[in-house]
């Protein structure tokens, strides 16, 4: 048993540290000996780890993957700064004494200890030695009264510091003198495995190379002293090693040129690797790789369950979940291994099998009960569902695999919405789930049909879509009758085992889906396709669009959007509080399916000729909109005139702007009026009533007149000189020649006004991207200030550190998607 | 009933509301502004003005006040009166026409008397307003003279456009204050801000006017209004985009945004930068400064938090993480014999097998960190011999 990891400590590294830790003293630059074995005291050691399979550490003794690796160290021939630390270095060069070492103001003395950091006394309040002034000439130089000093004249002023007087000062991770290195710790090989590239060369890790840089140059530095070289060459080389040492550990400062590979890419230095997005923090140690998944296109099954998922049976096969085998299960294994459902066999020495079709009678005869097989994925597995983005909790759900043939994933359209998903070649992920205590929290916890309702508002996340709610609107919109037999037929084929009621010859849509509902559902709403009467005369509503439902009995009203659909859907809401989880999942199973039994039994389709309008709608539509252009054109003769309507905190440009957009939006506002009365009854109605798919707007636009295309919600100005395109007159402020379409895209588009159409959908997509990028990163920061936050059993909000932000979640303590759900219109 | 309602226990609840906040700000409109109902001022909304909240920015990309007035004030001319107090009036705003003397080196600018007597101004108070150094100022019934002293020809154009900039009259920063009435009530909706000078105007209601920047709320009202005005501004921006996100949440950021006593930002300067954990700060952002001050401080991580647990492969502490079970549960046939050998006695669920196998694999790792405290050498042998 291991047990739990407590607390990490940071602190500076001491060269006595590195010492102790170190396996190995690294005393040359070669990496390998003429046959390619690592040399002894290089930085390749194999005393530093084993990264080559099938060796053993000759420290440990460990085997690849056990052996953790070994530092080295290297001794410096001169100090050289640690450049992570060159601030904390500035400021003890600072507030230290030249002279007696000792912190340059008295414990005594507040006020002086305040300003210490930002202005220093210039004479030593304990010995009374005048302090030079301190400058730090970055990256890495010193300087006292421009006086540059060594790395090792630092060294010995640190020295001299009292340690009572670094606590002091806060400086509490060690040693001041630890911050100039004179031992350097030579990474484990574990660290920079080499890379044997087919051709049989090594390619060595960034690292290894910045470490045989530092060795050479240490070693021709140590050389030089020791002949006694004139002192610009050891300077010279002292500034070299200095540079290795720095760039080894970051690469990216300012003022440093960067070390480069020999191709020209830039080294990563040892804060490159931990940095960022793809650095060890991020990339590693939060993410993983993880295995047992699998990743394909999704495609639409309106027949399975909304918690189910159809796997390929090629990813079933590769896809496996252990199971150990025990007393109880042995021959129901047995069967496995014999029909070839088991990939591997695991013995209890931890030898692991590949099930073959030569090999599995053997294994059949030989596994016992303390073996472990790996079983394929079958019919009813739980696992994990997921789809990038993952922006909330309902991202990655938890479903019931049905094994299929093809090689798509198959999900239930229902549960697009929470996954943000479409079947435009979207591809989501699988991770079968490998340990028991996970499949019970699973299908606890994340299974699709226990997160219907959405945490974020408390309504349903999950419905019908597009022609599932078509379909049930025209099954219950009206009168429709079904006959016994068809009826029958409709349930068969929508696979839900129902008894119609007896006696029987004919059913209405509405008692259709009132087989559906539980007993004892009682309300009553306004249906999505509410015409928005001035006053709603509820019960008496003429056009169906008041839903009321008594004790399970869908009396009045059309099922649309507003009823079942996913994000709005009232009823299954309203079910949430008075039935299980699983009933709500089959109430959605059903609905959807027994609309798509409808409708495919109806028939649906729009065409190009549902959007014509009779002849004089037309002339009508044409009449407004011409009306709407004149309206503007008059504005601009009054702007011209410069009688133009001044709105508050506008200038004259804005308010004709303003004006002009208003007037024509009123104008559309009211060819929309127009079509709504004259088009013609067809499928284009029943999507935009129900709620299905589209609204008014997109018919207007469709069969009348596009409109106004805004760029950045004015109208479009920019372009040529003074004007927009060179189909206009210069200084032209028309409607036409700033983006207005008056054309429907039925009736075509001129060509300029094509160029608006574009202009804007250009806008839409650059809009999206960048909004994206924005709200992602809004995303990250929010959930890295809030994800330590949790209800603690009192139900107060504590953070990490046990302060309490809240003394009662939510103020209230309840949870949103606990409770009814009401809709707030 | 009640209990079924509640939250339950150990939910992480900070993840939930920051991705419900954040899930629907993917859906939102860039486009910055909108005409605000009839105020006819242009408000950033939308994202932008989302993240502005969230960041506690102190200027604001759109400042903006809506000023009740007391029960004296309540008439369009009234009120128009006292938005002519608060609009900030520019010298260059009554200027009709300005001149340059060259051969006194003198200034002079024509005022509009008429708009002098519509704002109540008249030529000794702006003589009074001219608060410029090393000028001489004079000037007699509409005509204002400014004479330079010590300033050459070359400059005098300089001081022109310092005198036309120069604040006359009402609250600097208020470029627009228009009269709207709502819900029956005259208000004023002004574009600029400063909560503060205009609680002292005549006329205006202090207790009902409120600005939509969180700081200004903050330095006048004290932190409970701003987190208020945190919670109503972001819920406000919300609905407006037809998006719904539970009070509760937008509540739970009001209070982490405000519970120590003043506003925190959300990100890295805020409270993701002031977390204790050292490594959840260098996983955030700023790895290496986060790390190389933890080293010289000695701080030390008690892994209390989400993140570090992530870090080193332990299980986290929130939802079913926070739980264990206790107790000697009776052993069961269906065990994996390999652990029948390892715990006769004390038998404990299964799970805990597992996690004991695959922790195994990750000790190196995990021992290294602590070895420079510890220094315990045999630990990771001790692993490798168990596999």
């Amino acid at each position: 048993m291991v047990s739990r990891i407590k607390g990490i400590s940071f602190s500076i590294l001491t060269p006595e540290d590195v010492k102790s830790l170190a396996a190995v003293r690294i005393v040359t630059s070669d990496l390998y000996d003429v046959d390619g074995y690592p040399v002894e005291g290089g930085v390749m050691d194999p005393r530093l780890g084993v990264v080559d399979p099938g060796l053993h550490c000759r420290t440990c003794g460990a085997g690849i993957g056990d052996c953790p690796g070994h530092f080295g160290y290297l001794e410096l021939a001169k100090p050289v700064v640690n450049i992570l630390y060159t601030k904390a270095i500035y400021k003890m060069l600072k507030i230290s004494c030249t002279k007696c070492g000792k912190i340059l103001s008295k414990p005594e003395d507040k006020k002086a200890s305040k300003e210490l950091g930002r202005n220093p006394p210039s004479k030593c309040p304990h010995c009374g030695a005048e302090q030079g002034k301190i400058k730090f000439l970055k990256p890495n130089t010193f300087y006292e009264e421009k006086e540059e000093l060594s790395p090792q004249e630092i060294r010995e002023r640190f020295e001299a510091i009292p340690e009572d007087e670094l606590k002091r000062v806060g400086f509490k991770g060690g040693r001041p003198e630890s911050m100039i290195l004179t031992l350097f710790p030579v990474s484990p090989v574990t660290t920079r495995p080499s890379i044997t590239l087919e051709s049989g060369e090594k390619s060595e890790d960034d690292l290894t190379h910045k470490l045989v840089d530092i060795v050479r140059i240490n070693q021709s530095l140590r050389e030089n002293i020791d002949i006694g070289a004139p002192d610009f060459i050891i300077k010279d080389l002292w500034e070299l090693l200095q540079y290795h040492v720095t760039t080894y550990f970051d690469n990216e400062l300012t003022g440093i040129p960067q070390a480069r590979h020999r191709s020209g890419r830039p080294l990563k230095g040892m804060i490159q690797r931990m940095k960022g997005k793809e650095g060890r923090i991020r990339g590693n140690l939060l993410g993983k790789r993880v295995n047992f998944s699998a990743r394909t296109v999704i495609s639409p099954d309106p027949r399975i369950s909304i918690n189910e998922v159809g796997v390929p049976d090629v990813i079933a096969k590769e896809l496996t979940i252990e199971v150990p085998v025990t007393k109880l299960s042995i021959n129901h294994i047995k069967e496995l291994i014999r029909s070839g459902k088991a990939n591997y066999a695991k013995r209890p020495d931890g030898r692991r099998i590949k099930v073959t079709d030569d090999n599995k009678e053997e294994l059949i005869e030989n596994i016992t009960s303390d073996w472990i097989i790996d079983r394929q994925l079958t019919d009813s597995d739980i696992v994990l569902f997921n789809r990038q983005p993952s922006l909330h909790r309902p991202s990655i759900m938890a479903h019931r695999v049905r094994v299929m043939p093809g090689k798509t994933f198959r999900i239930s359209p229902q549960v697009c919405p929470p996954y943000n998903a479409d079947f435009d070649g979207d591809e989501m992920n699988l991770h079968a789930l490998q340990t028991e205590e996970s499949r019970v929290e699973a299908s606890e916890l994340i299974d699709v049909k226990n997160n219907i309702i959405s945490p974020r508002f408390g309504g349903p996340l999950i419905g019908l879509d597009l022609d599932q709610i078509s379909g049930m609107y025209l099954l219950t919109h009206g009168d429709v009758k079904v006959s016994r037999k068809e009826t029958a037929n409709l349930f068969g084929r929508a696979g839900i085992d129902i008894d119609l009621p007896d006696g029987r010859k004919e059913f209405t849509g509405k008692e259709i889906f009132s087989l559906l509902l539980p007993r004892g559902l009682n309300m009553d709403f306004k249906a999505n396709c509410c015409k928005q009467c001035d006053k709603c005369i509820g019960d008496a509503c003429k056009f169906d669009s008041y839903v009321k439902i008594k004790d399970g009995h869908l009396l009045q009203g059309a099922i649309d959007s507003s009823a079942v659909g996913a994000l709005k859907g009232k009823i299954i809401s309203k079910l949430h509080g008075i039935v299980e989880t699983e009933e709500i999942k089959n109430f959605i199973d059903n609905a959807g399916r027994l609309a798509v039994a409808f409708i495919a039994r109806r028939g649906f389709s729009i065409g190009i000729s549902d959007l014509d309008l009779p002849e004089e709608t037309l002339v009508k539509v044409k009449k407004r909109v011409d009306l709407a252009e004149k309206h503007s054109n008059d504005l601009i003769e009054k702007y011209n005139a410069g009688e133009i309507r001044i709105l508050p905190g506008m200038t004259k440009s804005e308010s004709l702007e303003s004006q002009i957009l208003n007037v024509l939006a009123e104008g559309l506002n009211s060819v929309s009026e127009i079509v709504k009365e004259n088009i013609k009854d067809s499928d284009i109605l029943t999507m935009t009533n129900s709620g299905s798919k589209g609204s008014l707007i997109n018919a207007t636009q469709m069969a009348a007149c596009v409109g106004q295309e805004a760029i950045l919600g004015q109208r479009i100005k920019r372009g040529f000189f003074n004007r927009t395109l060179p189909h206009f007159r210069k200084g032209d402020l028309s409607a036409a020649g700033h983006g207005f379409v008056k054309n429907g895209f039925k009736q075509e588009l001129s060509p300029t006004e094509l160029f608006w159409n574009i202009m804007n959908g250009r806008e839409g997509l650059m809009d999206k991207s960048l909004r994206t990028r924005k709200s992602g990163y809004m995303q990250r920061r929010l959930v890295n200030a809030l994800q330590d936050l949790r209800v603690t059993t009192s139900l107060s909000v504590k953070n990490s550190n046990g302060e309490i932000v809240q003394f009662k979640a939510g103020e209230d303590g309840v949870d949103p998607a606990k409770v009814q759900w009401s809709d707030k219109e | 009933m009640k209990g079924k309602r509640m939250f339950s226990p150990e939910e992480a609840i900070g993840v939930v509301a920051a991705q419900s906040l954040s899930e629907p700000a993917t859906q939102m409109t860039m486009r910055t502004y909108h005409f605000a109902g009839t105020a006819g001022i242009q408000v950033t909304l939308g994202l932008p003005r989302i993240i502005e909240i969230f960041d506690a920015r102190k200027e604001l990309a759109t400042p903006t006040m809506e000023i009740h007035l007391d029960k004296d004030h309540q008439t369009v001319e009234k009120a128009k009166k006292v938005a002519e107090n608060i609009k900030e009036v520019k010298l260059k705003d009554l200027v009709t026409a300005d001149m340059l003397d060259m051969t006194n080196l003198e200034v002079i600018c024509k005022l509009d008397a008429k708009l002098l007597k519509e704002l109540e101004l008249d030529i000794e108070k702006i003589k009074k307003a001219v608060k410029l150094k090393k000028v001489k100022v004079d000037g007699t019934g509409n005509e204002l003279r400014v004479a330079s002293m010590g300033v050459d020809v070359k400059n005098l154009h300089k001081l022109k456009y310092k005198l036309l900039e120069l604040h006359m009259k009402g609250i600097k920063g208020v470029t627009q204050a228009i009269v709207n009435k709502d819900n029956g009530e005259w208000i004023i909706n002004t574009l600029g801000s400063s909560l503060k000078k205009v609680q002292k105007i005549e006329g205006v209601d202090p207790y009902k006017t409120t600005c939509n920047s969180i700081f200004e709320i903050l330095e006048v009202l004290g932190v409970e209004a701003a987190r208020n005005s945190i919670i109503n501004q972001s819920k406000y921006t919300l609905d407006e985009q037809g998006l719904h996100v539970d009070v509760r949440y937008i509540m739970l950021l009001a209070d982490l945004m405000t519970f120590s006593g003043t506003i925190k930002a959300i990100g890295r300067y805020g409270i993701a930068g002031e977390k204790d954990s050292v490594l959840a700060r260098a996983a955030f952002e700023e790895t290496k400064k986060h790390l190389i001050s933890a080293a010289i401080r000695n701080d030390e991580d008690d892994l209390s938090g989400i993140v570090e647990n992530i870090m080193v492969n332990q299980v986290i502490p929130a939802g079913t993480g926070s739980f264990d079970l206790y107790g000697d549960i009776p052993k069961v046939p269906m065990k994996p014999a390999a652990k029948e050998k390892a715990e006769p006695i004390k038998a404990e669920k299964p799970k805990v097998e597992k996690k004991t196998e695959k922790k195994a694999e990750w000790k190196p790792k995990a021992e290294k960190k602590i070895e420079k405290k510890e220094t315990k050498k045999p630990a990771p042998k001790k692993t490798a011999k168990k596999k």
